[in-house]
């Protein structure tokens, strides 16, 4: 079994330090409470300085625990408030459109879960998908989200992704410039990438801080969704971006 | 400038909104305020009818801004309401006497076994369609009076005006002490006990009974017809309906053929069938209530079972337990575990409504030992909304001779998706979700929209409605079986449990 690491230990100690006093704190004082050399003290705060999980206070000098490390521990949006967040909007994008709405939320680096569900309002029979698990590079609510994840560009640079259809976009590379034009114009599509006679369009949704937090879409036939050129329609689009927008704007009417 | 919406105001127990409707039926903006629960005492629960005002003074013009549109394109306004709730106010100052009086309050428990020692609990039932319960507006309105000698006399003067949450607002908005329009609608007129529900006006003997001045009561009205033009809030537009909340879902959901129910699931939860055009009485401790009228028409009749605490259970897991943030995060937690693990939750706050009726219940957990986690609790949570609609759905087939084959659902708690799995599991029915599931504001806007030809007729709104949902039914009938044994074990547990009753209310 391998040993702890003692910078991590101590680190930890400075950012409880930190966390229990009531005012800032200098650079010896910190030394001291810790039993530390002072030059070690300073080592370790300005590495977590760096990160971002100390601030220092501008006036005094002295240290305080970041906002970014604040934020860490936050409260993480429940996919359950989402989808309670997202009804109405969905539900007006369904009628709309006249084609079903989804909402997912990224599980793993790569694999989106499907939160929410809107049939297709024409009354025939359809499957409730809510629970159901997606692969994120094949479709477009994975690419509005995957376009906002800081980590993906790493991820997706050397990777070799499974393919679904003949169209399921397999290389890494590729699919990163497809999400640097998702970023520019605000929305994502796949056109039978995930499977054959279904195309979407989706935008990411966004909380209070704006953090992308999840995405909406719609899904049809690539006749309705698409024109003749096989290009997702504007109109759709356009429609699909001001419902993400709208279900943003009730997340951060809720956290108010 | 062509009328293009319809704007409805939803005035419901915790919070008031208004939304925006287009020509489809399709929901173009939603504004919305909580207001303050009052609980003066245990069991008592009060509004501020000034606070609720207001917050139809804010959210009208703030849903119209949102839907970008000028006042000019509303074709008219709609009313649905929490019934029941009583407001008592000054003719000519406006000012309300007291806090409004909600539903759920139990302050008249006493009142109503006096008045039920002369003749049972179901003495005005063939008059009103009601048994005698703490829930409706008349033993109420009868305590206010009680309460203070000057009130009866302003009352019986004329001074002092009676209301439901609708009847407030319409004064209100229609220019409260200068000419405000004092009037009702037959739903929430059926729901005060002071109604003939065979006749549709306020009927002498029912008003001796219980002691209410003719001079306080406003005019009942149809629930589709232009009443007047807002002054307030919004000027210039036409009122042209007005429903208490539940008939308004009934109408949003398009139930309008005899056999036609739907379920929704707010604070409480309301189940209404369409019995058509003449009241049926309930034998299985359901109520006969007025559905709808349209103007002049005939009204059409609804049997309704009434759940007093649903989406309420969750709200005080997350207020008073703090076991969740948000609502929607008890689906969350009730994930976290497979089942109830043998834990069952009777949320008998105000007594148990129907099929039961009994106003002595409260309300327990049950099944505790200690293998049970918060989980298990949020699952036996959300299980008693459940198990509370397969009883009122027993007793609508009991009643109506019929299988209900399947149930139209709406309301804030259809966004929970476990929930509504449950329920098509206990009920053993497919369930269904319609595109817009706020029926209630969508009845309102549809009333109004017919009132004023924006809409030509009532069967043609029925092509509005699409399903967005369907949860089928996925549990064994051994399981179902079980769980509704238990389930009826636990309910029964809760009976007889306040027993001392003073002047005041219950000891504590």
């Amino acid at each position: 079994m391998p040993g702890t690491v003692q910078s991590i230990e101590r680190a930890a100690a400075v950012l409880r330090l930190l966390a229990q006093s009531t005012r800032p704190l200098g650079v010896v004082e910190i030394a001291h409470a810790l039993s530390l050399p002072k030059g070690t003290a300073h080592g370790i705060i300005r590495t977590l300085h760096t990160v971002g999980f100390v601030d220092q206070d501008d006036r005094s000098g002295r240290y305080l625990l970041g906002t970014q490390l604040v934020r860490l521990g936050g409260h993480q949006l429940d996919r359950n408030e989402l989808r309670s967040c997202a009804m109405n909007w969905s539900d007006t994008l369904a009628s709309r459109t006249g084609e079903s709405v989804k909402v997912a939320v990224l599980d793993q680096p790569l694999q989106l879960t499907i939160v929410h569900h809107v049939f297709r309002p024409d009354d025939s029979v359809q499957v409730m998908e809510i629970g159901a698990v997606v692969p994120a590079h094949a479709c477009a609510l994975g690419k509005a989200i995957l376009a906002h994840t800081p980590a993906t560009a790493a991820r997706l640079k050397e990777a070799t992704l499974e393919a679904f259809t003949i169209r399921t976009v397999t290389d890494g590379r590729a699919l990163l410039g497809q999400l640097s034009t998702v970023r520019e114009r605000g929305w994502a599509a796949d056109v039978e990438e995930l499977s054959s006679g279904e195309a979407s369009i989706a935008a990411a949704i966004r909380d209070h801080g704006g953090v992308v937090v999840g995405a909406v879409g719609i899904t049809g036939a690539p006749r309705s969704v698409c024109d003749g050129g096989r290009n997702p329609r504007p109109r759709l689009a356009a429609r699909v971006v001001e419902t993400a927008r709208a279900i943003t704007g009730e997340l951060t009417r809720r956290r108010e | 400038m062509r009328p293009e919406y319809v704007a409805a105001i939803d005035q419901g127990t915790t919070s008031t909104r208004c939304i925006v409707f287009d020509h489809a039926g399709r929901l173009v903006s939603v504004a919305q305020r909580e207001h303050r629960q009052h609980f003066p005492r245990p069991g008592w629960v009060e509004h501020d009818a000034m606070e609720i005002w207001r917050n139809v003074e804010r959210v009208v013009p703030q849903a119209i801004a949102q839907a970008r549109v000028q006042p000019a394109q509303i074709a008219a306004l709609g009313i649905a309401n929490q019934r029941e709730t009583v407001v008592l106010w000054e003719r000519r100052t406006g000012r309300p006497v007291g806090n409004a009086i909600t539903w759920q309050d139990t302050r008249t428990a006493n009142l109503v076994d006096q008045l039920a020692a002369d003749g049972g609990v179901d003495r005005f039932r063939e008059r009103c369609g009601l048994p005698l319960m703490t829930y409706f507006s008349g033993p109420t309105l009868r305590w206010m009076l009680q309460q203070d000698p000057i009130v009866r006399e302003k009352a019986e003067r004329g001074e002092l005006l009676f209301g439901t949450m609708e009847t407030w607002l319409i004064w209100n908005l229609t220019g409260g002490p200068d000419g405000g329009l004092h009037i009702t609608d037959v739903t929430n007129a059926s729901r005060t006990m002071l109604m003939d529900i065979t006749h549709l006006r306020w009927d002498e003997e029912l008003l001796d009974a219980f002691g209410v001045p003719a001079a306080m009561l406003p005019q009942i009205r149809s629930n589709v017809e232009v009443y007047g033009t807002t002054t307030a809030a919004l000027p210039g537009i036409s009122i042209a309906a007005a429903l208490g909340d539940q008939q308004a879902a009934l109408f949003g959901q398009t139930c309008f053929s005899a056999g036609e129910a739907k379920c929704t699931y707010g604070t409480g939860a309301f189940l209404l069938l369409n019995t058509g055009p003449t009241p049926v009485r309930s034998s299985h401790g359901l109520l006969s209530t007025v559905g709808y009228q349209v103007g002049e028409d005939e009204p059409t009749y609804a049997l309704e079972g009434s759940i007093a605490v649903t989406g309420s259970l969750v709200q005080w897991v997350r207020d008073r337990l703090g076991l969740i943030e948000s609502a929607p995060e008890i689906e969350t937690l009730a994930r976290t575990v497979d089942d109830n693990g043998g834990c069952y939750s009777v949320p008998a706050f105000s007594g148990l409504f129907a099929p039961h009726w009994r106003s002595e219940a409260r309300g327990l957990i049950i099944g505790l030992t200690s293998y049970i986690t918060k989980g298990h609790l949020a699952r036996a949570i959300l299980e008693a909304t459940a198990w509370q609609t397969r009883e009122v759905v027993d007793a609508m087939n009991a009643d109506s001779g019929l299988a209900l084959t399947g149930l139209k659902v709406d309301g804030g708690m259809t966004s929970d998706h476990l929930l509504m799995q449950t329920i098509a599991d206990v009920l053993d029915v497919p369930v269904e979700r319609p595109l817009v599931s706020e029926t209630v504001s969508l009845g309102a806007a549809y009333a109004a929209g017919l009132a004023v030809g924006f809409w030509p007729e009532l069967k043609g709104l029925r092509h509005h409605w699409h399903r967005a949902a369907r949860w089928m039914p996925e549990m064994s009938a051994r399981r179902r079986e079980r769980e509704y044994g238990n389930w009826q074990r636990a309910v029964s547990r809760t009976y007889d449990w306040i027993q001392i009753e003073d002047e005041d209310g219950p000891e504590v």
